[in-house]
């Protein structure tokens, strides 16, 4: 119990996908416009998250380690350079499911998400989630909790991100700096308030 | 009235139209430096109050003024009593020499001396780059330089180990007072607090030069663990066998950075300032809960391998920047929350991060610093939650 306790610690706060990997950029600079908008995107990305990580891990330990393939009468074939191409495919079909199971019977987050929940499917953090799972050799739980909780510290630094730039409206930026710009400024000084966690050792 | 008049009658060249309208800001700054300025609301609504932004800057500068006495006579006396024992080297101690001051740690005037050839440079070199930048922004970006400035400078001096080198305490300032504030437009409109920045940024740049046991009193050879750095190694009743008592701490003869180490001092100026009602109350009494239940929780927990769990809430207290980032950092209202419940939240948010980093993060010894930076960024939206909590509560009520 412990161990998953500090796994999702680390994972939400001292390496937040966001703010220590810089990673699913493209989105948290694009979503960040409004907080509401930005939670909506949070729960979707913490929602995939939590699928497809273990979904490959389960895919990871019976079709494509090496070895894995005992069961069907294979076992010295090695399939992991079918890695990233099954994740992504896993993914997107991921998506793909949970855009009409919400439209079916949740339209109105349906509606709220909107254009985003297509987009997750190249959100890097979620590719990325995946391939820190194969790399650190996470075992089933290892990754169920590892992908709720990456899910949920993105979701964090999104929301927290929205939070500054509502704020940053009200300011007075230079013109060349307006928009993107000084949103990745932002995101610079976010990951520096974010370093009081990098070197816990859970 | 010979320098009202004076000014008045260079003013035409800096307004609008003049020959020197560019440097407008430059003018303004003098002139708003040493009169009350004259402009006042012109458009609706009206709130009269005394308090202008120059009334607040210059009442948070008044505050820190017990630090920085203290921060001279603490610098001065760390010094002196190592000198005793290394003898003394550089120019500092040649400039002190010369004078015929001596180097006797039990003569406050000779402390005090000896500590503002420390502070002066760093303060001076601190306003020089910052100002530069200033008034470079103010002028290409046509507004005015104001008095926050003086406060960052201020507090970022106070906030420096004495021994830090002089170009990097101007790339620190630099870095502070462009990224931290001027590219948000100026004072007020950051989200971050300007002094904290540039000292987050030497540290994480410099990490030799910024921690450690050789850099808090600037004597070469002299190497001493502040209070901190013994608590997260070896728990806090091992500091007794280093010479510190809780009250040394307390009063704020130990090592530390140049005006952070007086927990007295910087509750003179809380008083102050609460008394002004410049810091609000509300993020203090925030910061103070957050910090004591969650070391309290700590201590209750207790650990076999780490033995800064021990430490109880009235060292965190004395220890390291937490009084001062308390008073001059925690209650600064522009990059705190604004709402009064988020301001509980803030504050205890705050008091929670600095006892984690202190306590579980084995990186950092001291955690005020990146404390308040991690407040700052979830400020905006403690606000939005607790407005949003507001408005569900005032629709149900209809």
């Amino acid at each position: 119990m412990e161990q998953y306790l500090s796994l999702a610690v680390k994972a939400i706060f001292v390496e937040n996908m966001a703010l220590a990997f810089f990673l699913g950029m493209c989105t948290f600079l694009a979503v960040s416009k409004k907080i509401s908008t930005a939670i909506g995107l949070g729960i979707s990305v913490t929602l995939v998250q939590t699928i497809t990580v273990p979904a490959n891990n389960l895919i990871l330990t019976y079709l494509l380690a090496p070895g894995a393939l005992a069961w069907a009468g294979f076992p010295d074939v090695d399939l992991t350079f079918l890695g990233l191409i099954s994740y992504i495919g896993v993914i997107a079909a991921i998506v793909q499911i949970l855009e009409m199971v919400l439209d079916k019977y949740f339209p109105p987050l349906y509606n709220a998400l909107g254009i985003f929940l297509p987009l997750i499917t190249v959100n890097c953090a979620i590719l990325g989630g995946s391939l820190f799972m194969v790399e650190r050799d996470y075992n089933f739980g290892e990754a169920s909790v590892y992908g709720i909780s990456s899910g949920f510290g993105w979701a964090l630094a999104i929301t927290a991100m929205a939070g500054v730039r509502e704020k940053l409206k009200y300011s007075d930026i230079p013109d060349g700096l307006q928009g993107l710009g000084i949103t990745f400024i932002s995101a610079g000084l976010m990951a520096m308030a974010f370093m009081s966690f990098s070197g816990v050792n859970l | 009235m010979g320098l009202r008049s004076f000014f008045d009658r260079i003013e035409p060249n800096f307004v609008h139209g003049g020959k020197y309208e560019k440097y407008f800001p430059i003018y303004e700054m003098v002139e708003s430096f040493l009169f009350t300025p004259k402009t006042v609301t012109t458009v609706a609504p009206h709130a009269r109050s005394y308090i202008d932004m120059k009334r607040i800057m210059t009442y948070v500068v008044i505050a820190t003024i017990p630090c920085i006495l203290f921060g001279l006579y603490n610098v001065g006396l760390q010094s002196n009593m190592a000198i005793q024992e290394f003898g003394p080297s550089g120019w500092r101690a040649g400039l002190i020499g010369a004078l015929g001051i001596g180097f006797n740690p039990n003569n406050p005037l000779a402390n005090m001396l000896h500590g503002l050839t420390y502070f002066l440079p760093i303060y001076i070199v601190t306003l020089v780059a910052g100002g530069i930048w200033e008034v470079v922004f103010a002028t290409v970006r046509r507004h005015e330089v104001n008095e926050g400035f003086l406060v960052t400078s201020m507090l970022y001096t106070l906030i420096l180990p004495a021994s830090t080198p002089l170009w990097q305490v101007a790339l620190g300032i630099s870095f502070g007072v462009v990224i931290g504030k001027e590219v948000f437009g100026g004072t007020g409109k950051n989200f971050l607090n300007p002094a904290l920045v540039g000292r987050a940024f030497l540290y994480f740049a410099y990490p030799a030069y910024m921690s450690g046991d050789t850099i808090w009193t600037p004597v070469d050879g002299f190497s001493g663990a502040t209070a901190l750095a013994v608590t997260a190694s070896e728990g806090v009743g091992q500091l007794g066998a280093y010479g510190i008592t809780w009250w040394d701490a307390f009063i704020g003869t130990i090592q530390g950075c140049i005006g952070e180490t007086s927990t007295l001092a910087c509750l003179i100026g809380l008083g102050f300032l609460l008394f002004t009602k410049i810091a609000n109350y509300r993020m203090v009494v925030g910061c103070l809960a957050g910090m004591i239940g969650f070391s309290l929780l700590l201590n209750l927990v207790g650990s076999d391998t780490n033995p800064a769990f021990a430490t109880p809430w009235y060292w965190h207290l004395v220890m390291g920047g937490y009084a001062f980032g308390l008073v001059f950092m925690v209650t600064e209202p522009v990059s705190g929350s604004h709402t009064n419940v988020g301001r509980y939240i803030y504050g205890a948010l705050i008091g929670f991060m600095v006892v984690m980093i202190r306590v579980v993060n084995p990186a950092f010894p001291e955690g005020m610093m990146l404390a308040i930076l991690f407040g700052n960024v979830f400020a905006p939206l403690i606000d939005y939650f607790v407005v949003q909590a507001n408005i569900r509560r005032r629709a149900r009520r209809v």
